[in-house]
């Protein structure tokens, strides 16, 4: 089933044109990924999906109903954004306010809000920091924090814009294993340059110069090691490795098999 | 001559206990050293290199910049221009209205005429890779990488002995990353200054550095090659450190097709050179 629909979209900054008609459905429960390197239009792909930018011309529609001037706000309920920086999110003096906050917002009883947020906190290991200041936590914990709040909110559709970039590698793995979580409930989109991150979703798209030049199932577009290193990015180390190998006409039927196993647990 | 620490000490609270770094013995010289500063989050990294250029000053211990001691010396700014330091995401302290004038508002104010600033710049921008065109340009109109570029020259010309970056490539997209790695690389082999960068990437500390020096819990635990530091299954562990891309793979191409292959390969070439070389 469609969640997201982008059909014939147009988006210019200024006079830049990011975007000609272009198109993407994205399934529900779907984990995508989106690659691209820094100015390919990942993140402007994401704010225009949502109306957080405004399109030009073509069509967007959020679980069947088209995104308008008049219904963007009711339709953004339904989605929520964590951003690179886990300095810049917070609003509240505790992490449990910073949670209410949203929740109030949104008008919910008291007993509700309090439901949620532990709730929420659990699902991301942090309930036992509600009571603490978020700027005395580390960039990982920050980041959970800021995914709860998020997911307390109940949105279907959660959009991580290279939630784990500025992270430290602690950091980075508590949050994808967080991810990997939400991505059995949510429908997901993470932005990232992470292609250990990248693999464990259900699909890839790759973007360069404002087009997908690759969508598919993760491993099948890491394969296409010229459209990887046109659209600007990295090839996986087993990709490197096999590229070498073939340079130098070295035979070895037997390591060729095994060189995709070796990206399995990068 | 370079900078020396001599059981350094320091706790950001005095009344606490906790150390920020403890017992820090330390030389490093300020030529022909590529040094990778790894460890976790609020292990003393940051500490560690702010004592290098008298940001902060030890409660205990000597610290000596060219063999004068930061805390003695009269002069604070003369270790400051010999120890030239970039921060975590330097683009966001850009402020002139073109690149020209921010790269030379730091040798303009440590004396520098003008005009000897300005050819200083020419120079820098190309050692970074910026066009001269950008010059006139301002800062705020170019794009995440180029921005770093200018803060980095910036800092360079002021002509320091030793160049401290502080986790350089966060923020980059894997092109970025690699780029800006080799520009150091580059630096470092055109000027022969000892570079230090501070990362948490292992393939960085893998294929770059000269030296490691590991930090955990406010004390230094390893200071040496890579190669020694990686091959060091215990160590590692302790460190809680992970191996480089290229030894894990190694080390699983070993496993799963019982071969032989020597796992210290620090690099991508490395590795296909042992690849090729055991048929």
């Amino acid at each position: 089933m469609e969640i997201i629909k982008v059909e014939n979209m147009s988006f210019s900054y200024s006079k830049e044109e990011i975007f000609k008609d272009f198109n993407i459905v994205i399934n529900k429960g779907e984990w995508i990924t989106i690659l691209g390197h820094n100015g390919s239009g990942k993140s402007t792909l994401t704010k225009v999906m949502i109306g957080l930018l405004k399109k030009e011309t073509g069509i967007i529609k959020i679980n069947g109903i088209e995104l308008t001037e008049e219904n963007v706000y009711d339709v953004r309920k339904n989605i929520g954004i964590v951003f690179q920086n886990p300095d810049n999110q917070f609003v509240g003096s505790t992490v449990k306010d910073d949670l209410a906050f949203g929740l109030e917002n949104l008008c919910l009883a008291h007993d509700e809000i309090e439901m949620r947020i532990e709730k929420y906190l659990t699902k991301v290991n942090m309930l036992e920091y509600k009571d603490k200041e978020p700027h005395n936590l580390s960039g990982g914990e920050k980041q959970r924090v800021a995914i709860a709040a998020v997911l307390s909110m109940e949105p279907e559709i959660i959009i991580l814009d290279e939630a784990t970039s500025m992270l430290d590698p602690k950091g980075k793995e508590e949050v994808i294993e967080v991810i990997k979580n939400l991505s059995e409930n949510n429908t997901v989109i993470t932005i990232t340059h992470n292609l250990s991150e990248a693999i464990l979703s259900d699909r890839v798209i790759v973007l360069n110069k404002g087009k997908i030049v690759l969508d598919g199932k993760p491993l099948a577009v890491f394969k296409e090691t010229e459209k990887i290193l046109s659209a600007g990015l990295d090839l996986l180390p087993s990709m490197k490795i096999a590229n070498k190998l073939a340079e130098l006409n070295y035979q070895d039927e037997e390591l060729k098999g095994i060189l995709w196993e070796l990206n399995s647990k990068m | 001559m370079g900078i020396e620490f001599e059981n350094v000490n320091y706790k950001y609270d005095k009344r606490n206990a906790k150390y920020a770094i403890k017992n820090i013995d330390l030389k490093i010289d300020s030529l022909n050293e590529f040094i990778c500063l790894v460890g976790h989050t609020g292990s003393g990294k940051s500490t560690l290199i702010q004592h290098m250029n008298g940001l902060i000053l030890a409660n205990s211990g000597i610290v000596k910049v060219s063999g004068s001691d930061v805390k003695k010396t009269r002069n604070i700014n003369s270790v400051r221009r010999k120890v030239g330091m970039v921060f975590q995401f330097p683009e966001y302290q850009l402020f002139e209205e073109t690149v020209e004038k921010d790269i030379i508002f730091g040798p303009t104010n440590f004396g520098v005429s003008k005009k000897e600033a300005i050819l200083k710049a020419k120079e820098v921008a190309k050692l970074v890779g910026l066009e001269q065109t950008i010059l006139e340009k301002s800062p705020f109109n170019l794009s995440g990488g180029e921005m770093r570029r200018v803060a980095i020259a910036g800092v360079l010309a002021m002509e320091p002995d030793i160049l401290i970056l502080d986790e350089p490539t966060v923020g980059l997209d894997p092109k970025g990353q690699r780029e800006m790695m080799e520009l150091f690389k580059k630096i470092h082999q055109t000027t022969k200054k000892t570079i230090i960068v501070v990362t948490h990437d292992m393939d960085v500390v893998s294929e770059y550095s000269t030296r490691v020096i590991v930090m955990k819990e406010a004390e230094k635990k390893f200071d040496g090659l890579a190669r020694d530091l990686f091959l060091d299954q215990k160590l590692l562990e302790e460190l809680n450190l992970k191996k480089p891309t290229y030894i894990k793979i190694a080390e699983k191409i070993n496993k799963k097709l019982n071969r032989n292959y020597q796992i210290g390969c620090l690099s991508l070439a490395e590795l296909i050179k042992e690849i090729v070389k055991g048929e």
